[in-house]
């Protein structure tokens, strides 16, 4: 047996929108190859089906190149990208030799294989309402396989309309039992393989830093991080800067860490000026160790380590969503400095730069207080300087090319150069990198931190003051500090500010906090809090599966009586109304007599209550005719006669 | 034409086996009287090869979600579970509550197809993808709720007199063809086949005993013998005419232009063994009514006519077939 025409082109359907799902995190030539793949095979067995499958001469070498244009591409055929391109690939060349029921078949049960690895690459709930559209043609592909058995199909469109709702409805009625499968199904201790990371697509900062390569993290928009505030209210804006490393070694190129110490109990030089804020922090996957804090945090929680100066790291690389509780003073006093970090927080390296260390150099014996050194360089920046996220290229000697020639950039110039200038002038110098602003959303109380306000300042050492954060940039660009990076980078994204495109941003953004939160993030220990509604705290795998048995039995009870139930046929059912509208009426306190007949039982009623013949002669007189009346059952006029009984206002009857 | 073994058939034997064994499952192999309905203790649903291949998908995406901490992909993996395990309900669904109310046929002769009308009892429940098999023969159906069904299905013959039916086995794949609900009818009805006739045609045995001419009465259309339609009546007998006159369906008697009266006397025929003489009086029957002559039939122990029309044909042919 041969798929019809509208079976093949719904498989065609449903391979199309996996192909797509796809399409994010493929090369555009690979999706567009795919694509094209479908659209020749389709319109094949639209124009030319007596074809059939292409020949086995043209599949062969199209099932062969698969694996080589997937090594070529990535270099490797194992692992997430190349895997999804393999199992589209496979999807679309299988599409290419469907014919059968029994194909399709097999495209569906491979397409939602496909359409769960999409979600392997993102899992916010965009990314997850396409896929669970996906569904929709899945299950629409299946149901136009089973012949349904009617004598004439309907008009195309309406019979798709049609089919559509039920698979929605039987969607929407999957939904109980999927959620209490999903809440109670035992996670995993530890996986079962490793999995890899993804390197591709995931953006946001990296351990080093060298001027010129974070340009792109300002045009992500994604969410680095979501804060809330135990106080409800956020630091003002002057404050928002998220330490995420600090780097200390400086090549002439790249800024990247060094050390990284583990804090010790008795090392602790930081004292809080300030009340502290305490805060809850759900980070986004990024792939890498560190952990973002309030500058600075003053305790540390559960997994993670503080390094002596205050990055926060978690053990591993932070591959899911992670959250953690952490307190904070916005300004505080650090002190305590070692020869050995003196020595770190001063080093440069030979034969680079030689103008900007002749500078310092200069500054240092002009100037003998380091607080007025800290002053010229700001003065220096804030006169000659200018804010562009397109900074001219630098040469080999970096930082003179930019103090002396090109004079434009964005904060990792202007951290970097600081940092150069005010060690050759003798003050212990290092770079902080992490995040500044982030935007308050008033509707759902918390704060989100995007991957655009990636930021980079400096912390300087001013004897007794201790360590004193410097944030070059804010002297060229002010309000890069006060309004967040998307006043600053104003030039690069106009549409960015508008008032109701931001509005909808917040919102959606509420929607894809409360999605990472109640969904991405659920897990083990959320899963043991499940019961907490019922009084167990922290419930054990034998609490939950009491819990989990007892809602599938109730579940499975609604099941088994939905398919079991049977409604009364039409005949039945006017009875039942009859009898029951009597049975309201006599409550109201006329009986029916046994031997009575409804048009008796009528006139007596009438004779009572006179006034209620606008409400009770049209019920009776349906009646009568239903019963009386007709030879032939008629189910629509059967159903009126229930409706209008069952609305009947026996209270309104007495009271008039 | 050689029919393939398909997996289905190979799945029907495997339950023919277990249903020898197991005695609980052959508790419906037992006639039963009309009408039958289909209730939850009677309908089986067991996954199908399709079905198991799904879940085995579904484990693994299970598994791989489970393994990379996703959730999304799990919640996807949990609602495709569920939405198959509901599709189980509505399979169930489709046949619970069917009631077989009536079965009927229209008699042929042994080696024909025995044309087989079953009817559905109308219910409040719509159901499609609703099959009816009885032996090699199925046909797909739906129904609108509360309409009755009728549904044809034929059914190869190869002995003259009453034949048991075969069971008739009622199955789904509705919806997604996940799940395979089913169940047995077994109606304890007979149907009637009549004798197969000789293939070559014996002249009629003229100048019998009995034979007497008659009179000779041409009667026009207007004035023909008139009586109600039966279901078994050749469309072509309809007086039309009449029938819109009086607003039902009305037939003619072919009556008229008899030439002469025939006996067929079963033991005139001694010189062939039962079934021969059967089915040549099975041809003469037929030949007689053919050409619109009356004829008596004799048989051993009884005798049937003069008369002529279907009515009487259909006596014969059914004394001729219970023989």
């Amino acid at each position: 047996m041969l798929l019809t025409r509208r079976q093949f082109d719904l498989t065609a359907l449903t391979v199309l929108y996996a192909t797509l799902l796809h399409a994010p995190h493929f090369p555009f030539w690979l999706t567009l190859a795919f694509i094209g793949l479908i659209g020749v095979r389709w319109l094949q067995r639209r124009l030319r089906p007596g074809w059939g499958k292409p020949p086995a001469l043209l599949r062969l070498p199209l099932t062969l190149a698969l694996p080589v244009v997937v090594y070529l591409q990535y270099g490797n055929i194992f692992g997430l990208d190349p895997g999804s391109v393999f199992s589209v690939g496979m999807l679309v060349l299988k599409l290419a030799e469907t014919e059968s029921p029994r194909d399709a078949r097999a495209v569906v049960t491979f397409a939602s294989f496909v359409l769960m690895a999409a979600l392997l690459f993102e899992q916010d709930l965009l990314t997850t309402i396409c896929v669970a559209f996906g569904v929709v043609p899945l299950l629409l592909n299946l149901r136009a396989l089973e012949p349904d058995g009617s004598a004439v199909p309907p008009p195309l469109l309406r019979g798709l309309g049609r089919q559509a709702r039920s698979v929605l409805f039987n969607l929407l009625a999957a939904v109980p039992l999927a959620l209490l499968v999903f809440l109670f199904l035992p996670r995993l201790a530890s996986p079962l393989w490793a999995t890899p990371t993804t390197q591709q697509g995931k953006t946001g900062l990296s351990d080093s830093m060298s001027p010129g390569n974070m340009g792109e993290l300002f045009l992500d928009d994604s969410a680095a991080f979501r804060v809330t505030f135990d106080g409800g209210a956020p630091p003002p804006p002057a404050q928002r800067y998220w330490r995420g490393l600090v780097l200390w070694r400086y090549d002439g190129r790249t800024w990247s860490r060094a050390g990284g110490m583990i804090l010790r109990p008795d090392q602790q030089r930081l004292q809080p000026l300030s009340p502290e804020f305490s805060y809850e922090v759900t980070l986004e996957p990024s792939d890498q160790r560190w952990l973002y804090a309030l500058d600075l945090p003053t305790t540390d929680s559960g997994n993670q380590t503080r390094d002596e100066d205050y990055t926060l790291a978690s053990a591993r690389p932070l591959t899911k969503l992670t959250q953690y509780r952490l307190r904070s003073a916005p300004v505080y006093q650090l002190d305590g400095l070692d020869a050995q970090q003196r020595r770190r927080a001063l080093r440069l390296p030979a034969n680079f730069n030689p103008r900007t260390i002749a500078l310092g150099r200069e500054w240092a014996q002009q100037y003998d207080d380091p607080q007025r050194i800290v002053q010229a360089a700001l003065d220096l920046i804030r006169t000659e300087f200018s804010y562009t996220l397109s900074p001219p290229p630098l040469g080999r000697q970096a930082m003179d090319d930019f103090l002396f020639e090109t004079r434009a950039g964005y904060c990792e110039h202007f951290s970097s150069a600081f940092a150069v200038l005010m060690r050759a002038a003798g003050v212990p110098t290092r770079v902080v990198l992490g995040y500044q602003g982030g935007y308050w959303n008033t509707t759902g109380g918390y704060m989100v931190v995007r991957q655009s306000d990636a930021h980079a300042w400096n912390e300087v050492w001013l004897g007794e003051r201790g360590w004193v954060r410097v944030d070059p940039t804010a002297a060229v660009r002010p309000e890069r500090v006060d309004l967040g990076s998307g006043a600053a980078n104003a030039g690069y994204a106009s549409w960015f500010g508008r008032e109701w495109l931001l509005d909808l941003r917040n919102r959606w953004d509420i929607a894809n906090r409360l999605w990472t939160q109640a969904v991405v993030g659920f897990d083990e220990l959320t899963q043991r809090g499940l019961l907490r509604g019922v009084g167990i705290e922290d419930a054990d795998w034998r609490q939950l599966g009491i819990a989990f048995a007892v809602s599938m039995s109730l579940l499975a009870a609604l099941g088994l009586w939905w398919a079991t139930r049977r409604r009364r046929p039409g005949s039945d059912a006017i009875d039942h109304a009859y009898a029951r509208l009597c049975a309201r009426l006599a409550r109201r306190g006329l009986a029916r007599l046994d031997t009575e007949g409804p048009t008796d039982y009528l006139r007596r009623l009438l004779m009572q209550w006179p006034q209620a013949r606008d409400d009770l002669e049209p019920v009776f007189a349906r009646y009568v005719q239903l019963r009386y009346g007709q030879a032939e059952f008629d189910a629509a006029s059967a159903r009126d006669f229930v409706r209008s009984a069952r609305r009947l206002d026996t209270a309104r009857l007495r009271a008039v | 034409m050689t029919p393939r073994r398909t997996p289905g058939e190979l799945w029907l034997r495997l339950l023919a086996r277990a249903e020898k064994r197991l005695p609980a499952l052959t508790r419906l192999r037992a006639r039963e009287a009309l009408p039958i309905q289909l209730d939850r203790r009677r309908i089986y649903v067991l996954p199908t090869v399709f079905g198991l291949v799904f879940a085995a998908m579904l484990l693994v995406m299970s598994v791989g979600a489970l393994n990379y901490y996703n959730n999304p992909a799990l919640l996807l993996t949990a609602l495709l579970g569920s939405v198959s395990v509901i599709s189980m309900l509505i399979a169930f669904r489709t046949l619970d509550g069917l009631r077989l109310t009536s079965v009927q046929s229209t008699p042929c002769h042994a080696g024909d197809m025995l044309a087989l009308e079953l009817g559905f009892a109308p219910d409040t429940r719509a159901r499609a993808g609703l099959r009816v098999d009885i032996g090699a023969t199925g046909r797909i159906v739906a129904t609108q709720a509360d309409e009755p069904l009728r549904t044809l299905l034929s059914l190869p013959t190869e002995r003259r007199g009453l034949m048991t039916l075969p069971r008739i086995r009622v199955w789904t794949r509705w919806p997604y063809g996940l799940f395979r609900a089913w169940s047995w009818l077994n109606p304890g009805v007979e149907v009637l086949v009549y004798p197969r006739p000789e293939a070559t045609a014996v002249p009629l045995p003229f100048g019998s005993r009995e034979a007497q001419r008659s009179v000779v009465q041409p009667q026009g259309e207007e004035f023909g013998a008139l009586r109600e339609y039966r279901a078994s009546d050749p469309r072509r007998l309809i007086a039309w005419k009449a029938s819109a006159r009086h607003d039902r369906l009305l037939v003619r008697e072919p009556e008229q232009l008899t030439g002469q009266e025939f006996v067929l006397d079963f033991n005139a025929l001694p010189a062939l063994d039962l079934e021969s003489r059967i089915a040549r009086l099975t041809r003469w029957v037929l030949m007689a009514e053919e050409c619109r002559a009356r004829y008596t039939l004799l048989l051993p122990g009884q005798r049937i006519g003069p008369d002529l029309g279907s009515a009487h044909a259909h006596r014969c042919l059914r004394e001729l077939a219970l023989l």
